[in-house]
């Protein structure tokens, strides 16, 4: 019964990556690049909704809602300053350029917010459900957060694979040019991913700091590199890929702590990366891309 | 319909084309014929905006083209069908046409559209819910077309459409050109197969390192010597 509740935390764990790997997925997906800057907005997106909930006193949803409105803003933001511009340059370009944007926002955010770390309030803390007569409990808390990734997860493959802009984002992602020729905006397609990746990344930080209530400025750092790892375990530019990676990680990481060592929890995470890319390199459910003449 | 002035287009620090002009008029099928590297593919992403010219002009039936992003250019109905076809492998048959249809506005017609261009294309209804990855070349360059007949374009710009496929297809290929002109789309056609394309063009020009050296009506230039000597293998 312990293992099943581990297993579960470690479920919640993992979903909380997943939101945050779609980002990473979504973004390398359609522009091929790797956005180091997404765990920041996630710290963004902390500090927007503690701010909002401790000081303005917003209800939760209207300060969830405010995160994820500033975490959209902010990622076409950063798109359109620090990405579009080198649309055309080497890819070690963009990927230092994402490092600097990295942090920038970090030093933006002990600038404004200094470096104490302030204490989220206590949220989505509705108790717990007892199963089999007391002996398992789960918290609503977890419930929410698996719940939260799985309709996230649902409702954003019905859009890629269901609608016109969809269908758009997958063409851009296989060939930009030829869906330039399609009369595809392509600028739109990456503002837009961006869009959603950070908005997603809004949703990541209320429930990341609902489990982890500390708020500071390098906040993202970890659970973003998690996250990618997640992202590139799953197979990088696949969104079945970024929530089976994102699962996966998170048990892992919570059954090495328990049973294995928590020192030792990161390298025993990072060494399953590395066993599946010697045998896989395009991640578990990643494609290898073939084209026939 | 479409007029190109003075078209200069640099590659990097390599100018590929270096001052064209050439038209097409409405219900025409006009054929770009050179060798390689001639500069022929790197009109054709000029005239679709993929590539931005430095110097002359692009006019579609007197509006100037040349400055618009790509997307705004296969508004107006100016729409290619790429080499190397570019279909879109992992997406379905039916999903690569209707984004063919993408920049349309008339949206309930698409469906009946897509019946159309079915008819002219059997195979692909056939196998319309099949990944475009999984069809042959052959295949793969009618659903290009297709794809791009889809735009309901005024002017379709076909760039290699024989190419890496067998004699009897590039016939078979080369007689729905002309089906599709027939049916009252403009062609402006890219080959490097001289004689198929001088055989449909009604008028052609040949491209040599990013200038136009010859220009007449297909015949003509089919006869020509220098042409034979060049392109036609003696």
């Amino acid at each position: 019964m312990k293992f099943l509740s581990y297993l579960i935390s470690g479920i919640r764990l993992g979903s909380i990556y997943a939101i945050i790997a779609l980002g990473y997925t979504m973004v390398y997906g359609i522009a091929k690049m790797l956005n180091f800057a997404h765990g920041d907005v996630i710290m963004i997106g902390a500090y927007v909704a503690f701010f909002a909930l401790y000081r303005a006193g917003f209800p939760l949803v209207a300060a969830l809602l405010a995160s994820v409105a500033v975490c959209t803003i902010l990622g076409i933001t950063i798109e359109k300053l620090a990405y579009k511009p080198l649309r055309s340059a080497t890819s070690l370009a963009v990927l230092i350029t994402a490092i600097g944007v990295s942090y920038f926002l970090q030093n933006a955010a002990l600038l404004l917010w200094g470096s104490t770390s302030k204490i989220f309030p206590t949220i989505l803390d509705y108790g717990f459900i007892e199963l089999f007569g007391g002996e398992l409990k789960i918290s609503y808390q977890i419930l929410i957060t698996i719940a939260t990734c799985i309709v996230i997860m649902v409702c954003l493959t019905l859009f890629v694979n269901k609608t016109r802009m969809g269908k758009a984002m997958r063409a851009c992602s296989e060939d930009k040019d030829a869906a330039r020729l399609m009369g595809i905006n392509v600028n739109s397609v990456i503002s837009l991913t961006f869009a959603i990746g950070s908005g997603l990344a809004a949703v990541a930080s209320v429930l990341l700091c609902a489990t982890y209530p500390t708020v500071t400025p390098t906040l993202g750092s970890m659970p973003g590199i998690k996250a990618f790892t997640a992202a590139v375990l799953g197979g990088i530019g696949s969104i079945p890929g970024a929530f089976l990676g994102g699962l996966l990680l998170g048990i892992i990481e919570v059954i090495a702590k328990v049973y294995i060592s928590s020192e030792l929890t990161d390298a025993i995470v990072f060494s399953v990366l590395v066993l599946v890319l010697l045998f896989k390199p395009t991640g578990l459910l990643g494609r290898k891309t073939s084209e026939k003449v | 319909m479409l007029k190109v002035e003075g078209l200069k287009v640099n590659y990097g620090m390599i100018e590929a084309v270096k001052g064209i002009d050439f038209e097409v008029h409405d219900g025409e099928i006009v054929a770009l014929i050179g060798a390689n590297g001639a500069g022929k593919t790197t009109t054709m992403h000029t005239i679709s905006g993929l590539l931005k010219p430095s110097a002359g002009s692009i006019t579609l039936d007197g509006k100037e083209v040349s400055r618009l992003p790509a997307h705004k250019i296969v508004e107006l109905g100016i729409v290619q069908c790429p080499e190397g076809r570019r279909i879109f492998a992992q997406q379905t048959i039916e999903e690569n046409l209707s984004l063919g249809a993408y920049a349309r506005k008339d949206r309930k017609e698409i469906e009946s559209d897509m019946e159309k261009v079915f008819d002219l294309f059997p195979i692909l209804k056939e196998r319309r819910k099949q990944l475009a990855g999984t069809l042959s070349g052959g295949e793969q360059q009618m659903l290009a077309m297709a794809r791009a007949l889809m735009a309901k374009p005024k002017i379709m710009l076909l760039d290699e459409p024989s190419m890496g496929l067998s004699p009897l297809l590039v016939k078979e290929i080369f007689y729905i050109i002309k089906d599709i002109n027939r049916q009252g789309v403009t062609v402006l056609l890219v080959e490097q197969n001289a004689k198929m394309a001088l055989g449909i063009a009604n008028r052609a020009y040949v491209l040599e390192s990013g200038k136009i050296s010859l220009s007449g009506t297909g015949e003509e230039l089919l006869n020509s010597d220098s042409v034979k000597k060049a392109y036609l293998g003696g």
